[in-house]
């Protein structure tokens, strides 16, 4: 039960890790007009963009400040969190802060957004790149008054000498601060959080005021000079390749400036998200260049691969759970003779579905591929390993591949791949000029990295006292070539591992012609629904309360050695206390005691899931509405991410809309195949929640003595298995496959 | 076809085959990209502007049927009392996580409450269930509507913050 969520992380970038890089040195410099610039230097470049702004802080004469978010912004605030770090530190007024987005840049740490780990990943970093600029304008004010540093204190913006009350503006020491060494950013100190004046405050989004005009510049927006836009059509079936199409045709259609057949060049690039067949239409409007699409008439080769169907992927599970896993991840004790001793015994089988990402803002990019290189924009959380791709797929030299991270309309883990990408930068190269790429929503749907399905087989043995004493779990899930698919995982920590002494998780494979890869809380967002669902069996069948039977598992408080150390991040240890807290305080605020004196028809599920450092308990109460469909009355959660909240504005947002997002998994989404395709098309039958279907959401921070970690992800997991608990003590019916079939509710077996 | 449509107060004069979408003349021909694509047919609200009042999915609307309709978008919404008071909510909440359906959450709210001024949670529910949040922003929308109506806020939201 360590920090296994580490490995949700864009592994396969060479993201350098958080830990500025021994070859790279904070600098200072002077901005034009007489300003102060801190910013980074590597390899004998003193770092600034094209406006020549700083790599971190800029500081105007008239002392407005700018603050570049390192990171790109894909809906969970880090354009604004990384700034509010350095801000406080730095000790200037938020209503003087511009932030602006920066490129990437192999100057940057972490150009990355995905693993919840903006915020532990850059917390201590980005707080002491604004310490050292405090420090600066400490230097700059005391030299000025002739007096010892330790004599000035800084705030507002404002440096003051204490005994004589003499003040100087951080814009009027920007120009001599300018001309001092940086500090080494290990030697600066930082704030109590006593003294924080920006961290901990609600801070709304530096972009919402431009949202709300439409202003703000997402990659769908992106214009560039004598810009054409594109389609680009694929084949239905994973991996087909063009055999041969209309393309004479859809060139003589109106407004259409070419079109081309496009090859994939590499085998495994329909399972990786790289460059796959297929035939690009250029047009002077993407309205005229989609409706050629929809005239196109492609022969593809699909292989043997189009037979490929949800139905035979759960004839084949239940086929191969009759027999014994392929391969063991884990066995402690003796599994077999503890069910053969224990006075009951427990089986069921789980089964969830495959899930699409369906980011609002269908994928979509925009290239400029010149011989000289490539000027790329793009909605992604992993623009470095976009433009590896690039480079390798196109034959460019990284080093003049160009990426803006422009704002992403959601990502969810979908933008960790750079298909688009790669796509736009070859239709921009054959076509030759700048291109807007964008794919409609069912090509969104029907070509994406599937969250994986998956189907458990469990089998428990209890003690007289109801305690677990023996657990199996055959874990029928997907892979390609006897590999696992991407995320399709059974972690051999995965709880109750260790927790129980006779214990088995097994696995075996159905062969699968898809892609699968990160969705928000990889691995958590299946696996939580399973094995937090078959437990609250287990505590039933003992009867035990859900409550006490899984404190009884985790034990008294107790704190398990850390991993080592991972891309310069300490890992924090696991701490089954922080689970007791979690746990103990969403039934107080859910009056969990006391729901045995709901009405008939209503019932309260629980469930605890800990991932990417985060810990996470909720409580659902919920029953049938007047159709017969649950009906969600609210969610508790208690949420234990640390000590400190960064941003009370982002952090009750963020949780709130992983759990109703979760709500959404639960009641709705499903992907499934047929003909070696994609069923789903549109939202007409890819559904997510909706207002109506989304109850209040009371959140509760346990603030415990720790470093914060992320919250992108960690609330999403447990209010899957709660609601499934909940509507079990609603109705007495047990949901074991997702999503929720209503039909299940409201009559046949339990 | 040359077209000539008015749009948040300005008549603009526009060429596109008769069944171009409003929301490709729009974001492609007139550069307002607030208004934003998201299904293509009229099910997840995203494109939602207001034509002569009435919210309106612009992904199916073609621009032949626009007619003298007066046509108001994200950028121009602001103008009128109900649009700036839903905006400033919005803001006052932060609602916004990703913020590309924000542009039709807030059309559509303003919608609402030019034509009921106190709606109830059902209101609400009825008006706002056809503009999908992906992010799931729901609690916020509700409780910024609330606000801007001058409504008491939901619990969830006072307790919290």
């Amino acid at each position: 039960m360590s920090a296994r969520h580490v490995a949700g992380t864009p592994s396969g970038t060479d993201a350098p890790g958080l830990r500025i890089s021994r070859r790279t040195f904070l600098a200072t410099g002077l901005a034009a007009g007489g300003g102060l610039l801190l910013t980074l230097k590597f390899a004998g470049r003193t770092f600034a963009d094209d406006a020549g702004v700083a790599a971190y802080i800029s500081i105007a004469p008239d002392g407005i400040v700018t603050i570049v978010a390192k990171n790109p912004e894909i809906g969970q605030g880090m354009k604004t969190t990384l700034p509010m770090l350095i801000a406080d530190e730095l000790g200037v007024e938020w209503k003087n802060v511009r932030v602006r987005q920066a490129m990437l840049d192999p100057i940057y740490p972490g150009q990355f957004a995905g693993g919840s780990l903006g915020t532990p990943l850059n917390w201590i970093p980005m707080q002491r790149v604004g310490a050292a600029g405090r420090q600066l304008l400490l230097a700059a004010a005391a030299h000025t008054w002739g007096v010892p540093v330790s004599q000035c204190e800084a705030s507002a913006g404002v440096v003051r000498h204490r005994s004589s009350g003499r003040t100087l503006t951080y814009g009027a020491l920007a120009g001599k601060a300018a001309a001092l060494p940086a500090p080494d950013l290990d030697s600066v100190t930082l704030k109590r959080p006593s003294e924080y004046t920006i961290i901990g405050k609600f801070t709304g989004g530096v972009d919402s005021p431009a949202i709300l005009e439409g202003a703000a510049v997402f990659g769908i927006d992106v214009t560039v000079a004598e810009m054409s836009y594109a389609v680009y059509e694929k084949s239905p079936v994973f991996g087909g390749r063009v055999v041969r199409a209309n393309i004479e045709e859809i060139k003589k259609l109106p407004g259409i400036r070419d079109a081309f057949i496009v090859r994939g060049i590499d085998a495994e690039a329909p399972i990786k998200m790289g460059l796959v067949d297929g035939v690009a239409i250029v047009a002077d409007k993407w309205w005229d260049a989609d409706q050629a699409r929809r005239k196109l008439r492609i022969d593809w080769s699909h292989q043997a691969v189009s037979d490929q169907s949800t139905q035979a992927f759960e004839r084949r599970a239940a086929q191969l759970a009759q027999s014994a896993p392929r391969s063991i991840i884990r066995r402690d004790g003796d599994v077999d003779a503890a069910l053969a001793r224990a006075p009951k015994v427990l089986e069921a089988s789980y089964a969830y579905p495959f899930l699409a990402h369906a980011t609002l803002e269908p994928q979509n990019c925009t290239a400029h591929v010149t011989d000289g290189g490539a000027e790329i924009w793009a909605p992604t959380q992993d623009p470095r390993a976009g433009a590896t791709l690039v480079a390798r797929t196109l034959g460019i030299d990284a080093g003049k591949i160009r990426v803006h991270m422009m704002r992403a309309g959601g990502a969810f883990g979908r933008r960790a791949y750079n298909d688009y990408m790669v796509e736009a930068a070859m239709i921009s190269k054959r076509a030759g000029r700048a291109i807007k790429l964008l794919w409609d929503r069912t090509q969104d749907i029907q070509h994406d990295a599937y969250r994986p399905g998956g189907f458990h087989y469990f089998k428990a043995g209890l003690d007289a006292a109801g305690r677990p004493v023996a657990f199996r779990d055959h874990f029928v899930t997907f892979g390609h070539d006897g590999r696992l698919a991407a995320t399709a995982e059974l972690p051999r920590d995965h709880f109750p591992a260790g927790y129980i002494p006779n214990l088995e998780y097994g696995q075996t494979l159905i062969e699968l012609n898809a892609p699968t890869g990160w969705m928000r809380n990889p691995g958590g967002n299946a696996l939580a629904f399973a094995f937090e669902s078959f437990l609250d069996e287990l505590a039933h069948a003992g009867g035990r309360d859900p409550l006490a039977l899984r404190l009884d598992l985790y034990g008294p408080p107790r704190v398990f050695a850390p991993p080592p150390a991972r891309r310069g991040m300490k890992i924090p240890p696991f701490d089954t206390g922080r689970v007791r807290g979690v746990l103990e305080l969403v039934a107080q605020k859910s009056d969990w005691h006391r729901r045995t004196a709901l009405p008939a028809g209503t019932g309260m599920g629980l469930a605890f899931y800990y991932s990417h450092f985060g810990y996470v308990a909720e409580v659902v109460k919920a029953g049938l509405s007047r159709e017969g469909t649950p009906k969600v009355h609210k969610i508790w959660a208690a949420v234990d991410i640390g000590r400190q909240i960064i941003n009370p504005a982002g952090a009750y947002n963020q949780a709130q809309g992983a759990i109703l997002d979760g709500l959404g998994q639960a009641l709705h989404m499903a992907v499934t195949f047929e003909n070696g395709r994609v069923v789903q098309r549109n939202f007409d039958t890819y559904h997510l929640l909706r207002i109506n279907e989304s109850p209040p959401v009371e959140v509760h921070f346990l603030r415990s003595d720790n470093d914060p970690t992320g919250l992108g992800e960690p609330p999403l997991p447990p209010v899957l298995p709660a609601l499934c608990n909940a509507l079990f003590a609603a109705t007495g019916k047990r949901i074991r496959t997702l999503p929720i079939d209503a039909r299940m509710l409201r009559a046949g077996e339990t | 076809m040359r077209y000539s449509i008015l749009v948040n107060g300005n008549r603009r004069s526009v060429e596109g085959a008769a069944d171009t979408p409003l929301l490709w003349v729009l974001r492609d021909e007139l550069h307002l990209v607030g208004t934003k694509f998201g299904c293509g047919i009229g099910l997840c609200g995203a494109c939602t502007v207001h034509l002569n009042g009435a919210p309106t999915r612009a992904c199916v609307t073609p621009i032949s049927g626009i007619g003298e309709a007066s046509i108001v978008t994200i950028e121009g919404i602001g103008e009128s009392e109900w649009g700036r008071k839903v905006k400033e909510a919005w803001l006052a909440l932060d609602v916004m996580q990703c913020g590309y359906c924000q542009a039709g959450q807030v059309m559509a709210a303003t919608a609402l409450l030019v034509r009921n001024p106190t709606p109830s949670d059902g209101d609400i529910d009825e008006a706002m269930s056809s503009i999908i949040c992906r992010c799931c922003t729901y609690t916020r929308i509700r409780a910024a509507i609330k606000r801007a109506a001058g409504l008491q806020a939901p619990e969830t939201l006072e307790g919290e913050l």
